[in-house]
């Protein structure tokens, strides 16, 4: 177990080297730069800019420069944003960018695994058509739909909460976008879990509990619940790469100071910076969150050893 | 090969038949005949152009002279939103052709010839899969698409190659040791030969029902930009970008928000369902395995 994490941490180093060469040229190739303005700036003024950034020499030589900064973890100066280092625009965003979406999981979690189970145990009823139906709605509803039909319902309609803003993390702002966001995983996770425990419970052990009397509760927590929860996890992996593009609209839309807007700014304005960075702490973020769910999902399930 | 092909022909037969009993996917395909025609013909029977100014109808509700009503600019939404419709459904037809014939290329290269090319070729799928989709959606659209729509329709493609690339990979290597690509590279046809004359043909029920499920995909990554600000511009439109202006403006003028957003999740839904149903034809084991879930 030891030894398998080790070789995946390892093996996220080159993966991260690959993403990082690979956006770096495309951004840089692009047509267009940061100081493309409306007004041509003088040439005297742009030649300056471009020493002062390293713009004037080869891109070769650019990216080794780049990735020696990197290596001692400064993503460099925003070009557009003046006053401010790309580290900085995305240490004040992340938390809030984090804090929605790893709510939008949790909660995704606490709700639809239990939806999924009580549509498997109704089977062919009312509830497991009713349950059906939501998930179709909640898989086809784009979140870009969602959030704005949320904010106009509960927000402007009902007044039941505001319709944007973050004021810190107060609680009541974080409940329309986190909803938004977690509604189709929601969805998502209640349909494996249908599935998967309908198989689950058709298994020999479970007609072994049975035949030995177990209450049904018990066999249901005991026995099925585990083995369940399997497809879930191997799920929360493309979740939450769901979940990093849904932050994007959810944060447009309900206007919270995440990381989000720094990439559709970022690639706009052609910041080559600030757009670097936020590749770089996607790309990582995706990578450790996927090697954690791998990781459960290997102590969830004894069957998988890593050797 | 001959076997092979009436195989192929009782397979469409049988699809054939399975459809016609299933009325939702029927149903489906009508919507969606249906939102084309009205879309190709519409803005062509409408007296207002997409991007003309009406003064004396700003952002006005449905009315008989505007049946969506107007938006702030007094631009007719029932020609905007068929705009968006169609470029809805041509980026879902272009970016899905884009997307099959990357993927079938590298899918079936990388399983026919496998070894060390296969390896390079596949791990190169895993980074870009290890990676959030849109994002790279959004770099390459803001940096080759903005120009231009073909731009953007090639963008969006070029990233959603990536599953059909690991199905065909999949079905070649089932393929690839079977007699009649044995016999084939016996009578010494090239590799491409190969590939296009044998591997690829027998592919051609899988890549369907994969491209079907594609559709609904490039349509929401389009509108998903659109919303975002980097995929159509104005004064064109696009169910995304007027979603977009319908959300700033709900509070005074609800039906802008509304009216994109239900013909999209229409759309969305009805390419959904008809791309489920054609798996369930095309792949009968699968709808077997579902009945027997669901009891």
């Amino acid at each position: 177990m030891l030894r398998y994490t080790v070789r995946r941490i390892a093996g996220i180093v080159p993966t991260l080297a690959v993403i990082v060469t690979a956006s770096f040229f495309i951004v840089r190739l692009a047509p267009g730069g940061p100081f493309d303005l409306e007004h041509p700036l003088p040439p005297q003024v742009r030649a300056n800019l471009d020493r002062a950034y390293g713009f004037d020499q080869p891109l070769a030589q650019q990216y080794l420069r780049y990735v020696g900064h990197l290596l001692q973890g400064d993503f460099g100066p925003s070009l557009k944003q003046r006053d401010f280092s790309v580290a900085e625009l995305i240490a004040q965003g992340l938390p809030v960018s984090l804090t929605i979406g790893a709510s939008a999981v949790l909660l995704a979690v606490l709700v639809g695994v239990p939806l999924g189970m009580l549509a498997a145990l109704r089977r062919n009823t009312a509830t497991d058509y009713g349950i059906a139906g939501f998930v179709a709605l909640g898989i086809a509803l784009p979140s870009f739909v969602v959030g704005p039909l949320l904010a106009l319902v509960f927000g402007l309609y009902l007044h039941w909460l505001p319709v944007a803003g973050w004021e810190s993390g107060a609680p009541q702002y974080l409940v329309l976008p986190v909803l938004t966001l977690a509604l189709p995983i929601i969805a998502y996770v209640a349909r494996l879990m249908r599935g998967s425990v309908l198989e689950v419970l058709r298994a020999n052990f479970v007609r072994t509990a049975r035949a030995r009397g177990l209450g049904e509760l018990r066999i249901l927590f005991r026995h099925v619940l585990r083995p369940a929860l399997l497809p879930v996890v191997s799920y929360l992996g493309p979740a939450v790469a769901f979940v990093i593009t849904g932050s994007l609209v959810v944060e447009t839309v309900f206007g919270l100071p995440g990381t989000g807007r720094y990439l559709v700014q970022g690639a706009i304005n052609r910041d080559y910076t600030l757009i670097m960075g936020m590749i770089i702490v996607y790309g990582v973020l995706t990578l450790v969150l996927n090697l954690v769910a791998d990781l459960l999902y290997g102590w969830l399930d004894p069957r998988v050893r890593h050797d | 090969m001959t076997e092979s092909v009436v195989g192929a022909q009782s397979v469409w037969s049988s699809a054939r038949r399975r459809l016609q009993r299933d009325w939702v996917t029927i149903g489906a395909a009508g919507v969606i005949a249906l939102i084309a025609v009205v879309a190709v013909l519409g803005p062509l029977l409408s007296p207002y152009a997409y991007d003309a100014l009406d003064w004396r109808h700003l952002a006005t509700a449905p009315q008989s002279s505007h049946w969506f009503g107007t938006d702030r600019l007094g631009r007719d939404l029932f020609v905007r939103t068929l705009f968006g419709v169609r470029i809805s459904l041509l980026v879902g037809l272009l970016a899905t052709a884009v997307s099959l014939v990357i993927g079938v290329v590298w899918g079936s290269v990388a399983g026919y010839v496998g070894g060390r090319a296969d390896e390079i070729m596949m791990r190169f799928v895993d980074v870009l899969y290890s990676l959030p989709y849109l994002f790279i959606v959004i770099i390459f659209a803001t940096v080759f698409g903005g120009a231009s729509l073909t731009g953007l329709f090639v963008a969006i493609g070029a990233v959603g190659w990536l599953t059909t690339a690991r199905i065909v990979r999949g079905q070649t290597l089932a393929l690839k040791n079977r007699e009649f690509i044995e016999a084939a590279r016996a009578t010494g046809v090239s590799t491409p030969g190969i590939l296009a004359r044998h591997v690829i043909p027998n592919l051609v029920g899988p890549i369907a029902i994969y491209a079907t499920l594609t559709i609904p995909q490039m349509i929401l990554f389009e509108s998903f930009l659109s919303f975002l600000g980097v995929g159509v511009q104005e004064p064109l439109a696009s169910l995304g970008s007027l979603i977009n202006e319908g959300a700033q403006e709900m509070q005074s003028a609800p039906w802008m928000l509304v009216i994109p957003a239900a013909v999209l999740l229409v759309l969305l839904l009805c390419f959904n369902a008809v791309g489920d149903g054609l798996r369930d034809a095309l792949d009968p084991r699968e709808e077997r395995l579902r009945t027997e879930a669901r009891q």
